[in-house]
């Protein structure tokens, strides 16, 4: 606590300096903790945020990996940062890895094998910044992907939703640009690939790779400027984009699954401290553990074989990190179109896949939300996730869309597919040319199906109970399986979810005739319609009572021993 | 003189002549004629061996004299390097037409590769088998290595892979991984170009060249995979499916154990 403010009376008995009077009851306490408080008033912070409540599920850490491989990227990149250098200078190799002896190459490649085989654990901490690079963009991926089919982006998490489609692009570009620092043959290779990404901008494309390489690829001054980007400008926009998905976060506070006792105005859960202090703080070091296993038994990026860059070689089997994969197997697919219009080359084979692609999955990401509440005409927030079956259309659509990235992916390994599966090259691109635009399709039409599957499931499970396994034969002879009811929780989490009825066309006019703005207009009624009008109507509260009070409706109604039985023998 | 010219009516005087005469056209031509040595007779026999076979597997697809016909090319100068690697390494004879002929079991000992290999080059010379020392790193030095390791990124790498693990190519075709071909016939392959392959000739790729190559194959492939276990060696598409396995897949499993440990079990 801080010193009480002066009492100020208009006559002022004495203008002598007082000291504060110090109240014993005020004092926090002794020792470290007391005297930070004093002096940074912790005390007052974390009465607030050591006991906000989180809730628990285990899709609720994936995020955390993100984060977590994030730091461990940071710890990492700061040791090879010790010894790397940035530069594109040519010298002769001459470290202890006999195979490059004497062979001329940049000192960025030349300080990266050095780091791999003349520095102490240089090579562990090398392949554990790799590895974490690599889960830091999965989890971020795969963390994206809960939110989705869960609906937390919807209000008020929006701008959330867009901070993370920004950390999600930046992390794509921290990626890629430490992959090319060592400056290997494969990396030059990638280099060389966004080359011509950047020449087939219309136009300007030439004058682009002209400012970014400083001249023509690859000049010498491409991975000093990536260097930058790597561990200054990516890194400090990405810690930045964090701070404010978290500070987000618990503004918002964390969504959490439905079930019994959550509604939209409470989070259920346990206190940030002490639960999700050592759960988060056991996760963290977890997750360092599994990436120090990963860097220490499984060989990544081993730039040694690979050599130093030299814009006239190139190898077989040259492959981005996974998490560009999609555009590398964008562009392999595509037929070789390209167009010359007065003089300009107009390369649609690279720049539709290439930029097109990028463009297109973080375009969609980044409107999806606006879209939905669009469609739904939903303007209430939520707290309570989404049951995926509950959103047959969005489910269908991100099954969809994840169906099209791995094709894209497989494009992109086309040629590892090829040798390791004893396949044709040719066979697997033109395979992909028609899957890519079939199989999404097929994706969503099956997804959608599953999720009405799964509402009927349960709206049959509400009325009729659940199966008892228990078959009885009446003295007709006919068979029936008698059916147990399901708890109030259970009837709880499959009824509390809000059903939107499709948008309908709104009047074009008032009553007196007068022409109004048409809120909803038939296309995006019609639209609406294809979203929502799948949803199995779950049963009304009447329903239930009726379904309820002739107990279980089919067969015959158990005796109450009975089912005490059974559910002691489920419960088994 | 007066002896032989007094007798040169003598009745057996014909006969005696004639009979000198043969004798010295056969002394002369057994002279100045090709020597019919024991080898010889071996290698006619290793001919006569090599046709045998060649009728017998080759023929159907390369013509009864090695002419060619739309089922396989000619044979004619292909010398027996480019014979020695086809049937060796077991590509020839072929099972049957594909887009490319996989190496297999050889079905022909050295001997029967050698007696097809002296047939066929009875039309016609080529590149000849390499002597060992023409293919064999022995005493190659650490930098010579290295730059066959240049040699192979510039040439090689395109097709076969970084280190020679194989790539693929287009229609079914695919350069073979180079892993377990034994240094002789690298250099046969180089030399003669067999299926998708072009010639690497001495012009290009000297026989030091060719040497330093295979030196720096042989060491790539005999190095450790330091940094830990390969995973498959297949680069970044390896990377990325394991990161997927092990990293997202193990965590979640963790992750779903750290949910269900609540303060108090549920």
């Amino acid at each position: 606590m801080m010193a009480k403010p002066t009492i100020i009376t208009e006559t002022s008995p004495a203008l002598e300096a007082e000291e504060a009077p110090t109240d014993p009851k005020s004092m926090p306490g002794a020792g470290a903790l007391g005297w930070a408080d004093d002096r940074l008033g912790l005390a007052k912070l974390g009465r607030a945020n050591l006991r906000k409540v989180f809730p628990d599920h285990w899709s609720f850490l994936l995020g955390e990996i993100a984060l977590y491989s994030f730091i461990i990227l940071l710890l990492t990149g700061v040791f090879l940062t010790i010894w790397y250098k940035p530069s594109m200078a040519e010298l002769e190799y001459a470290g202890s890895y006999q195979l490059m002896k004497g062979i001329p190459m940049s000192e960025a490649l030349s300080s990266t094998l050095h780091i791999s085989f003349d520095v102490r654990g240089g090579l562990l901490v090398r392949q554990i910044h790799h590895w974490a690079a690599l889960l830091f963009v999965a989890a971020a991926f795969v963390h994206m992907l809960r939110v989705f089919f869960t609906g937390a982006f919807r209000k008020p998490r929006e701008v959330n939703w867009l901070i993370g489609v920004g950390l999600l692009s930046m992390s794509l570009i921290a990626g890629f640009a430490g992959y090319s620092l060592p400056d290997d043959l494969l990396s030059g290779t990638g280099l060389r690939f966004v080359d011509g990404l950047i020449r087939s901008i219309p136009i300007i494309g030439t004058w682009a790779e002209f400012f970014v390489f400083g001249g023509e690829f690859p000049g010498d001054i491409v991975i000093p400027r990536l260097y930058m980007v790597h561990i200054l400008l990516v890194p400090g926009l990405l810690l930045g984009l964090i701070s404010a998905h978290l500070a987000l976060v618990v503004y918002h506070k964390h969504t959490q699954y439905p079930g019994p006792g959550r509604t939209e105005n409470n989070v259920v859960g346990y206190p940030l401290f002490p639960v999700y202090m050592a759960k988060a703080g056991g996760f963290f070091f977890i997750v360092f553990g599994v990436l120090v296993l990963m860097g220490g038994l499984f060989q990544i990026n081993p730039v040694w074989l690979y050599g130093p860059y030299d814009p006239s070689k190139i190898t077989a089997g040259s492959q981005p990190d996974w998490y560009m994969g999609f555009v590398e197997g964008a562009i392999r697919i595509i037929p070789n179109w390209e167009s010359h219009i007065l003089g300009t080359t107009w390369s649609w084979n690279v720049f539709v896949p290439g930029l097109g692609m990028m463009g297109l999955l973080f375009g969609l990401l980044a409107a999806w939300p606006f879209v939905e509440a669009w469609l739904t005409g939903d303007k209430r927030e939520h707290h309570v996730l989404d049951r995926p079956r509950n959103a047959p259309t969005r489910t269908a659509l991100g099954v969809a869309g994840i169906v099209a990235f791995s094709l894209f992916m497989i494009g992109g390994g086309n040629d590892i597919i090829a040798t390791r599966f004893h396949l044709s090259l040719t066979a697997i691109t033109l395979f992909l040319r028609a899957a890519i635009f079939v199989l999404p399709v097929v994706a969503f039409l099956i997804t959608r199906r599953v999720c009405i599957g799964l509402q009927r499931a349960d709206r049959e499970r509400l009325l009729h109970g659940s199966e008892s396994g228990v078959i009885s034969r009446a003295p007709d002879g006919g068979y029936s399986e008698p059916h147990l009811p399901i708890s109030r929780d259970e009837q709880f989490l499959l009824t509390q979810h809000l059903q939107h009825a499709p948008l309908e066309i709104s009047p074009r006019a008032d009553e007196s005739g007068i022409r109004i703005k048409q809120e909803v207009k038939p296309m995006r009624a019609r639209l609406s319609r294809w979203f929502l009008r799948h949803d199995v109507v779950k049963p009304t509260a009447v329903e239930l009572e009726e379904a309820a009070s002739h107990g279980a409706v089919e067969g015959r109604e158990l005796e109450a021993e009975e089912i005490r039985a059974l559910e002691e023998s489920s419960n088994r | 003189m007066n002896f032989l010219s007094k007798r040169r009516r003598h009745a057996a005087a014909r006969p005696l002549l004639l009979l000198v005469a043969l004798l010295m056209v056969g002394v002369g031509y057994s002279v100045v004629s090709p020597q019919q040595t024991s080898a010889d007779t071996e290698m006619s026999q290793q001919v006569e061996e090599g046709k045998a076979l060649f009728n017998v597997t080759c023929s159907s697809c390369h013509g009864l004299n090695g002419e060619g016909t739309t089922q396989g090319p000619s044979l004619i100068g292909v010398g027996t390097a480019s014979v020695n690697f086809q049937v060796a390494t077991g590509r020839m004879p072929a099972a049957r037409p594909e887009a490319q002929i996989p190496a297999r079991t050889p079905l022909y000992s050295d001997a029967q590769v050698d007696a097809l290999a002296a047939y066929i080059s009875t039309w016609g010379a080529g590149v000849d088998v390499p002597k060992e020392s023409q293919y064999s790193p022995e005493g190659l030095s650490a930098e010579e290595i290295a730059r066959g390791g240049a040699l192979f990124r510039a040439n090689c790498s395109a097709c076969h892979g970084i280190i020679g693990n194989g790539g693929a190519l287009p229609d079914g075709k695919y350069a073979p991984s180079l892993v377990e071909t034994p240094n002789i016939h690298i250099w046969q392959a180089m030399r003669t170009g067999p299926q998708q392959m072009p010639v690497f000739s001495k012009d290009v790729i000297t026989d030091d060249d060719a040497r330093e190559v295979i030196g720096y194959l042989n060491k790539a492939h005999a190095q450790p995979t330091f940094g830990g276990l390969g995973m498959g060696e297949n680069g970044p598409v390896s990377e990325g499916f394991w990161v997927f396995i092990f990293g997202i897949g193990g965590l979640a499993v963790i992750a779903t154990w750290i949910a269900k440990k609540g303060a108090r079990a549920r």
